[in-house]
């Protein structure tokens, strides 16, 4: 029978890419050696082809069903996500990040006007009525409310501290809590992005009151140099996490000519990309916020740091990568 | 036609995916009460981690000035909880420990290569499939105090619908998959079953003898189709020893001398199904070559 013959003509390609299979799933790809796994996608393509030939030649459902879980594990092997994990990031890092970012830029801009407009709302309706700080900052930020006095306020921005002390633990708290922010800023773009845009928006109020309540004392100068040299990181990867949920609502609620779905699935993975880089920038900003600010109380260096870290981010997402586009 | 729908009820979680070469090949969804056990157990495997480190961190600085340890196991913890999931769907081509254990992966929903992109995303979702409606649970008057209940109750079942996606859609899809563009598959089980044409080839050579003990014509083989043979290898197959397999083999055996009208003497009915089988399996194959697929015996076509 034309099926029996073909099964004992193939087998041994079969058991051999079964015998791999085995290898590489109790020991990883590693396992496998240089010339195994130049064989790998060889027996991979010659087991499809049997499974297709089997379809249409045997009736063994044992067989035809043993050729396709066969083809199926070896399809997670042969098409899983690529190896060179390394290789993978450095190419994340000089090409794929910043030109996803760049493509970005619209969804970029509507972040940063409305982070913008929510800052500029809180800053005026604060500088006008100071009892307006309590309803947008709320009572986190203690010793540091219309209550307290100038001399605190600035004891604040100019208070020298022990790197290691309780600012390291500030610092990293204030990492993980702010990418938090912008991962679920990113996320609720599932939502048709509207919580983003609240969330963004929310964030400029509490940015511009704390503005507000400064300048009201004549610190306004002081309390940008005391925010922006880590400031102009955070607010960057806020903004563009932001800008990832948009992306996202983008993809779902105008989809254009393409499925809703496949149209979501793009924007989803540049989405992430966008994330990706706010939690690095975040994570630059904590480590300046913990090591830099408390250490260094000359106002001028601080506008030195906050300029330089603006063109490195300016640099970085606008050139980089550029000749591969 | 029972048989027909419970054919459609086992294909209903079946999915096929056409890889980059061109050919089909089909994979089962699997279940959500699966996927969130594997869940589970990473969570496990998380907490593992996280608690290993802030001991080993805590031996480590012993008789040091240990005010740098909290910042470190802050960030670390932040770093294992987020990107545990990616770091291992992308090392383990779509596994992560808990997915190995319980046999699933994930596959990318086209039959693509699984982007790393893909992966990021699908995972990064959790902290609204997951973590908000946790939050929202278990502090919820922290987070929104004195709110009337009414609009609690409303905030949690907002949470909760994405949450609860996989349950009400057809490909099982939660947030991420959407995002990402992937599905989670059980990670099929390989096992290669004898031939039994082969085997019976082989049984015949043993007994020296040339042809099959019964004989059956062109029409009495015309009578059933493809599904049919099909089951009846299930039969063929469960274990000789058992009471359910000599009692599958009388009444099976019987039923089909029955229908295609058999009537020569049948000393040995195992034998004889063997025999149905491969001459079944013969007639069928040849048919097929000619471009006459037979599905089952309702089959008027060929």
């Amino acid at each position: 029978m034309k099926s029996v013959e073909f099964r004992r003509e193939r087998q041994a390609t079969w058991d051999e890419l079964e015998h791999m299979l085995r290898l590489a799933d109790s020991k990883g790809l590693r396992a496998l050696g240089a010339d195994q796994l130049a064989r790998l996608p060889h027996l991979y393509r010659a087991t499809l082809s049997s499974l297709s030939v089997a379809r249409s030649i045997s009736l063994d459902r044992a067989l035809v069903e043993y050729l396709e879980s066969l083809v199926g594990r070896a399809y997670f092997v042969v098409y899983g996500t690529r190896q060179h994990v390394w290789r993978q990031i450095g190419e994340f890092l000089t090409f794929r990040l910043p030109d996803t970012v760049r493509r970005a830029k619209w969804h970029i801009l509507i972040a940063l006007v409305v982070g913008a407009a929510g800052t500029i709302a809180a800053y005026s309706l604060t500088r006008s009525d100071s009892d307006y700080y309590y309803s947008f900052v709320g009572d986190m930020a203690e010793g540091r409310t219309p209550a307290s006095s100038t001399a605190e306020l600035r004891e604040g921005l100019y208070h020298r501290e022990d790197v290691s002390t309780v600012l390291g633990d500030f610092a990293a708290e204030l990492f993980s809590h702010n990418a938090r922010i912008g991962i679920l800023a990113f996320a609720l773009g599932f939502v048709a992005g509207l919580p983003t845009l609240l969330l963004l928006f929310y964030n400029g109020l509490v940015l511009g009151a704390f503005v507000a309540l400064y300048a009201s004392r004549g610190l306004g100068l002081d309390i940008w140099g005391w925010l922006l040299p880590h400031g102009v990181s955070e607010l960057s990867a806020v903004t563009l996490c932001g800008a990832a949920g948009l992306l996202l609502a983008h993809g779902l609620v105008f989809p254009g000519a393409r499925p809703r779905l496949d149209s979501l699935r793009e924007r989803g993975r540049d989405a992430a990309v966008v994330v990706i880089g706010a939690v690095i920038m975040l994570f630059v900003a904590g480590m300046i916020e913990g090591i830099f600010r408390q250490t260094v109380t000359s106002i001028w260096v601080r506008y030195d740091v906050a300029a330089a870290t603006a063109a490195l981010w300016l640099g970085y997402y606008g050139l980089c990568g550029r000749r591969r586009a | 036609m029972t048989e027909r729908r419970q054919r459609d009820a086992k294909d209903k979680l079946a999915r096929e995916i056409v890889t980059p070469e061109g050919i089909p090949i089909s994979f089962t969804l699997a279940s959500v009460g699966d996927r969130a056990v594997a869940f589970v157990l990473d969570l496990g495997v998380q907490a593992i981690a996280v608690i290993v480190l802030v001991v080993v961190l805590s031996i480590a600085s012993r008789g040091m000035d240990g005010s740098w340890l909290t910042p470190i196991a802050i960030i670390a913890s932040f770093l294992i909880l987020n990107f545990y999931f990616p770091f291992f769907e992308v090392r383990w081509q779509g596994s992560t420990p808990g997915k190995r254990w319980i046999g699933i992966r994930v596959i990318d929903a086209r039959g693509g290569q699984l982007e790393a992109g893909s992966v990021l995303a699908r995972n990064l979702v959790r902290e609204l499939e997951v973590w908000t409606p946790m939050r929202f649970l278990l502090a919820n008057r922290l987070l929104w105090p004195n709110a009337p209940g009414w609009a609690l109750l409303a905030a949690g079942a907002w949470t909760f619908v994405f949450m609860l996606l996989p349950l009400f859609n057809r490909d099982k899809l939660r947030v991420g998959d959407l995002i990402g563009g992937t599905r989670v598959v059980v990670q099929p089980k390989v096992v290669l079953a004898p031939d039994l044409v082969d085997q019976a080839a082989v049984s015949m050579q043993m007994r020296q003898q040339a042809a099959p003990t019964y004989a059956f014509t062109t029409e009495q083989l015309g009578v059933y189709g493809i599904y049919e043979l099909q089951v009846l290898e299930g039969v063929l197959r469960q274990n000789p020893k058992s009471d359910a397999y000599r009692d599958a083999v009388q009444t099976v055996a019987d039923k089909i001398r029955g229908k295609i009208g058999y009537t020569g003497r049948v000393a040995d009915d195992a034998r004889f199904l063997r025999d149905f089988y491969v001459a079944l399996r013969g007639h069928l194959e040849q048919r097929m070559l000619f471009g006459q697929r037979r599905e089952d015996k309702y089959d008027k076509r060929a």
